[in-house]
């Protein structure tokens, strides 16, 4: 276990006999904060003997319909058996029977707090299968919905880890922040979760008017939520004591098993898709990296609230970049003309009806496009035999990736930083599960 | 603070700047340098190398496939770290061959390789596992396995993970699976009741408290009567 001291503030434990605060300082050993001891060691009459310990898959700590069979020595962890597919509906066989632009609405629903950045990535995925290039007032504006959905999605990872951990009041915070940010994505695309906002070629809809003002409100105040967030957690005792070297993971076994996101970056790897392989221009924006030294589940913590400040510096550029000009492509062959055309020209209710009735066909051949969705490299593999459907649609789940450690991460710690370790992987099981 | 860990950085075998890539043409673009270096390090291994979309597809025997990611894995040059994903194709022309993918990415030189196993219809599914290169593949292939049913010798616990253990239908992402499944709608639903995922444990499971007393009879009986995990 790692063997790390941490500044901590000192903790208010009540009243002293002079009837001021008592302060004391909450740590075990060092000097000047906490440090993790290794669990104590068992009776002797009882070692040896296991217990087995079932969570889920219907427990509020599992963020959905996680099992975990847990073999405990005493309160220790030996060996985390998970078990998912509870939440199975079989997407990517769905999606062999749907045309292109029908696949988006099923994107929303896999990891349904991301969902525009999905629709983002699948939209990107579909056009290098098409050869389609977006126009640029189209990727500044996806780059605004990728980078809104990431503040949310990170909003509720934090409120509902406080939540696991024991802190109620960030939750509230965290939750109210990212009903601004639901609102603004409601004002642009009619919808809050299920957002669908994106078309190959271009989006559904371009922002109304007034809408850049409600982000630039947005922009302006939500660093100040995070700051009162961070004020309530990075420093405090408990927060610490609780997260501070659990489920540590290296980084060489961190890029080994595969993870991605805030978990690899936690763990000490700078590998951000948007900065190694870029997409939507990224290499323009001017934003940095956060990467963790100790890979527990503190710097998890630390990696996603500098990645929410980070988000705002993007937004605040593609605020001030946005072009005028066309959202969609000009290619009737992909893109449906506008409804006043279709039912007044000729040749445009041609297009809408093969595009509806047909939709638009790829050449043969595949692509692997992945984007930097909030748990990690989401990648679309899409297969086309040249019709209008895809002949394989595969979603590579990143947080499917990162779950699969969670036997190694917990192992050798105590039941309860099960949860917090769980919390830390930031799962969605409609990504896991599909 | 102490820093346990060295910060690895990505890009570092590179003085390339990643760009946003614009124009991609839908066939040929730049071949990838580990195609070239794979054939020659394993002459006769590599039947095609297929350039499409800027990403390179190396195509390889079944049997030297695991060699192959090895060697792009171990060596220097290469240094392909990271795997992203596996999974595999099934057309609908339905005799063109199965194909398992493996997409490999080289941090260290900002590298992107796909890596195919074409298995004629007819020959056994079976591929070679990568688990002993990297961790990552262990879900990634049990998923390839309960979608598909190709086996992946070698990976230490083989099960279906989606798919409950005693899913009876088949491998759904094959084409000759329909879309609403093999069963009647009354048959599925009374397979799904009776499965009872969430209450299930293996012998293994059971193995660690020696809760298999306890449990009830009904399961009991399940269990002893050789139900097992996996197939």
């Amino acid at each position: 276990m790692a063997n790390r001291t941490v500044e901590v503030e000192l903790s208010t434990t009540g009243m002293g006999p002079d009837g001021k605060p008592q302060r004391v300082p909450l740590f075990v050993g060092g000097d000047a904060g906490v440090s993790v001891a290794a669990p104590p060691a068992m009776e002797p009459e009882l070692e040896g003997e296991h217990m087995l310990i079932n969570i889920g898959p219907q427990h509020p700590a599992t963020h959905g319909v996680l099992r975990l069979v847990l073999e405990l020595d005493g309160e220790t962890v030996v060996r985390c058996i998970p078990h998912v597919g509870y939440l199975h509906c079989g997407f990517e066989k769905i999606g062999e029977y749907r045309q292109y632009n029908q696949i988006i609405p099923w994107t929303d629903r896999e990891d349904y707090l991301n969902s525009i950045g999905n629709n983002v990535a699948f939209a990107l995925g579909a056009e290098r299968l098409f050869g389609i290039d977006i126009t640029e007032r189209c990727t500044v504006l996806r780059v605004m919905a990728a980078e809104l959905s990431r503040i949310a999605s990170h909003l509720v990872w934090m409120g509902t880890t406080c939540i696991d951990i024991g802190a109620f009041t960030p939750f509230l915070w965290s939750f109210q922040e990212r009903e601004n940010v639901y609102n603004l994505l409601e004002g642009w695309v009619g919808a809050r979760l299920t957002t669908s906002a994106t078309r190959v070629g271009g989006m559904a809809a371009d922002i109304p008017d007034k809408w850049i003002d409600g982000l630039k409100g947005f922009i302006s105040t939500f660093p100040k939520t995070i700051d009162e967030c961070e004020r309530m957690l990075t420093k405090n005792a408990i927060w610490v004591g609780r997260t501070v070297g659990l489920g540590v993971m290296s980084p060489d076994e961190a890029i080994n098993y595969g993870l991605s996101g805030p978990l690899l970056r936690a763990s000490g790897v700078a590998y951000d898709v948007r900065k190694d392989f870029p997409y939507l221009d990224y290499e323009t924006y001017d934003f940095d990296v956060p990467v963790g030294s100790a890979g527990d589940v503190y710097d998890r913590f630390l990696v996603r609230v500098e990645e929410m400040r980070q988000s705002i510096r993007i937004l605040d550029q593609a605020v001030k970049r946005l072009p005028d000009g066309p959202v969609n492509i000009d290619d009737p062959r992909v893109i449906l003309p506008p409804k006043h055309k279709a039912t007044s020209e000729m040749e445009s209710m041609i297009h809408h009806f093969k595009n509806v009735m047909e939709g638009p066909r790829p050449p043969i051949g595949e692509c692997y496009v992945a984007v930097e969705s909030p748990k990690g490299e989401k990648g679309y593999y899409m297969v086309s035999d040249g019709t209008s459907k895809p002949v394989r649609w595969r979603i590579r789940p990143p947080s499917y990736v990162n779950l699969s450690a969670i036997p190694k991460m917990v192992e050798g710690h105590l039941l309860s930083d099960v949860i917090a370790i769980n919390a830390s992987i930031d799962i969605v099981m409609g990504e896991i599960d599909r | 603070m102490s820093h346990p860990f060295t910060i690895v950085h990505p890009g570092t075998g590179s003085d390339a700047t990643p760009v946003t890539p614009r124009n991609v043409p839908v066939h040929g673009g730049p071949i990838s340098v580990s195609a070239a270096a794979v054939e020659a390090q394993f002459p006769g291994a590599v039947s095609r190398v297929v350039v499409a979309r800027g990403e390179t597809t190396v195509i390889v025997s079944a049997a030297r496939v695991h060699e192959i990611i090895q060697w792009l894995h171990d060596e220097p040059a290469q240094s392909y770290e990271y795997l992203s994903d596996v999974t595999a194709v099934e057309f609908r022309d339905l005799s063109q061959p199965l194909e398992v993918v493996w997409h490999l990415r080289s941090l260290r030189f900002r590298r992107f390789i796909r890596v195919k196993v074409q298995i004629v219809k007819g020959q056994k599914l079976e591929v070679p596992s990568v688990w002993d290169i990297y961790k990552g593949a262990d879900w990634l292939e049990r998923e390839c396995y309960d979608m598909f049913g190709i086996k992946f010798a070698g990976h230490p616990d083989l099960r279906r993970i989606l798919l409950w253990e005693q899913y009876k239908e088949g491998f759904p992402l094959r084409k000759d699976f329909p879309l609403r499944g093999r069963f009647s709608r009354s048959e599925q639903l009374k397979n799904a009741l009776s499965a009872n995922p969430e209450s299930r444990y293996s012998m293994e499971e059971l193995s660690i408290a020696d809760a298999f007393e306890d449990l009830p009879a009904d399961m009991r009986k399940r269990l002893s009567g050789g139900e097992k995990t996996g197939e």
